[in-house]
């Protein structure tokens, strides 16, 4: 099966791979899938509680190509995003820019989890009620 | 000295060899020269199609050290392995229904003892232990008065773990029962003599051994015991009515080229090919923290290692190299559902590591230049893929990992 450019460019020159201070009270973290099941991404984001703006994304990602590119591709999307904003990207956006396969849309639906799961985290941080859970599946 | 850098190297000899130029050269007259049908009987061209398949037989039966006349070819392993248990199930049904097997078979020899089941067979598969290898007095204990078959395969293709043949072939000789055995990867690659071993049907294939595809065959063993098949095919009654169809004349040609070669060769081709494979887990081991070698060390082919690598996914890893190097993975991200290779995981592996899998299987062709490019590409993915690895810092930060709550999905 090749992969697409676009898969390939993200995981050849992944972007935004890293940790943040996950102490720090304005940043969420978002850790989805299981090692058993062959993925498993960390996600984290950076807020900036005035604007409630996404500052800063990171992540880490053990798993396939896709996995690694669907992970690379939301850290992108979510610099500069609100939470709101944040909160509306869907896993069929990440299919449709990668160009996954069939086979690989749960790479997709993980990172949709992972993006979820960061805010979350961040939000029940700082006692904002939590307004999307991953859903697990 | 600068060594011109290959930009392919092909270490997934399990899958497919390369045919060999002389066996090449040795085919190539009968694609258009020699063009008959060895079922031709009444003209030349019959008869010297006739000649390459006999002369073929011959090559093949002295690799094996049987009679010619005891070597069905087929179409592949495949094939051979779903005549040699499906004939035995028909042929013998009046005597037994059970059929022992192994956890770890290919799934032609497994796919088919399951569809056994549904004309009333009864199939037990026999667990193996960490080191691959099967349990004798646990398969000794399983043979009862119904069995008539007990199938393990010589060297598994995903670990090269080689089974204790000769201990089997005693255990079917002293209850009377036939053994049959999938060699697949052992045929032409180290001794495989199935009268020493007391194997009475062996299925593999030539595009394993250097050999064309296409092209496989069976042994049934003609003397003490006569064993016999009942064809899955029917038609003109070819291969002493065990497997019709007109036979394969270039490849079969090939194909006896190919077990001439490897009975000259494979000693030397083992020797060379296990100091090179031996050169590469070293010095996998030895630049990488965290692998593991999967499979028995000391009763495994000469030229395949498998090693876990550990808190890097098998597929995203090969994704690092595959431009350059072709391995194989037991990791296959391919559905909702990720299914780790069950051979590995059959060997007591957890999940995850089975996930972290790689098989290198060297061969004939492999030069020790293209084994330390391949390192050197291991290492730098297997680096990169750590580094992208939330496991392998959660690993180093002294996390315990079985004590995280995982979001399964």
């Amino acid at each position: 099966m090749a992969y697409s450019e676009k898969v390939l460019e993200h995981f050849q020159h992944p972007k935004n791979v890293g940790t943040l201070d996950k102490s720090k009270s304005t940043v969420g973290t978002g850790l989805v899938g299981a090692p058993e099941c062959g993925d498993v991404m960390r996600l984290q984001i950076e807020v900036d509680p005035s604007t409630q703006t996404i500052i800063d994304a990171k992540f880490k990602t053990f798993g396939c190509g896709s996995a690694i590119a669907s992970s690379s591709l939301a850290t992108e999307w979510l610099k500069g995003k609100t939470i709101e904003q944040a909160l509306t990207i869907d896993n069929m956006d990440i299919v449709e820019e990668l160009a996954l396969p069939p086979v690989k849309i749960h790479c997709s639906v993980l990172a949709e989890d992972a993006i979820k799961g960061a805010i979350a985290d961040y939000q029940s941080k700082n006692g904002i009620a939590v307004t999307a859970m991953a859903t697990a599946h | 000295m600068m060594i011109k850098e290959p930009m392919r190297v092909y270490l997934d000899n399990n899958s497919t060899t390369p045919c060999d130029p002389r066996v090449v050269d040795t085919m190539l007259p009968y694609f258009y020269q020699k063009p008959g049908n060895s079922a031709s009987r009444n003209h030349p061209f019959g008869w010297e199609a006739e000649e390459g398949v006999d002369y073929a037989r011959e090559q093949i039966a002295a690799l094996l050290k049987v009679d010619p006349k005891e070597i069905i070819f087929t179409s592949g392993a495949t094939e051979s392995d779903n005549l040699a248990i499906k004939g035995v199930f028909e042929m013998y049904r009046s005597k037994g229904n059970h059929i022992i097997t192994v956890t770890t078979e290919h799934k032609a020899v497994l796919d088919t003892c399951d569809k056994l089941t549904e004309a009333g067979a009864e199939i037990t598969y026999l667990k193996v232990a960490e080191d691959g290898l099967i349990d004798l007095a646990e398969l000794e204990a399983s043979i009862k008065s119904t069995t008539i078959l007990v199938s393990v395969m010589w060297a598994n293709n995903e670990t090269g773990v080689i089974q204790p043949m000769k201990e089997i072939g005693d255990i079917c000789e002293k209850h009377g029962v036939l053994f049959m055995s999938d060699a697949t990867q052992a045929v032409g690659k180290i001794p495989t003599y199935p009268k020493e071993i007391g194997v009475h049907l062996m299925a593999w294939t030539s595009h394993k051994m250097y050999g064309p595809k296409g092209v496989g065959a069976l042994y049934v063993s003609r003397k003490s015991p006569r064993v016999k098949v009942t064809a899955q095919m029917d038609g003109g009654g070819h291969e002493r009515g065990m497997r019709s169809g007109t036979l394969n004349v270039p490849g079969i040609v090939g194909f006896g080229k190919a077990a001439e070669i490897a009975r000259l060769e494979m000693h030397s081709d083992a020797e060379r090919l296990s100091k090179l494979r031996d050169r590469l887990e070293h010095e996998l081991t030895s630049k990488l923290e965290e692998c593991y070698i999967n499979g028995n060390v000391n009763h495994r082919m000469p030229h395949v290692t498998n090693i876990s690598f550990k808190h890097v996914e098998g597929e995203g890893l090969m994704m690092t190299f595959n431009q350059n190097i072709a391995v194989s993975s037991g990791s296959a991200c391919t559905s909702a559902s990720l299914e780790p290779s069950y051979v590995l995981v059959a060997l007591g592996l957890g999940d995850d590591l089975a996930h972290s899998s790689i098989r290198f299987s060297l061969g004939r062709f492999t030069t020790d230049e293209e084994v330390d490019f391949a390192v050197e590409k291991l290492v730098a993915g297997v680096n990169h893929m750590r580094d992208l690895s939330p496991i392998w810092e959660m690993y180093k930060e002294g996390v315990d990992l079985s004590n995280v709550q995982w979001s399964e999905h």
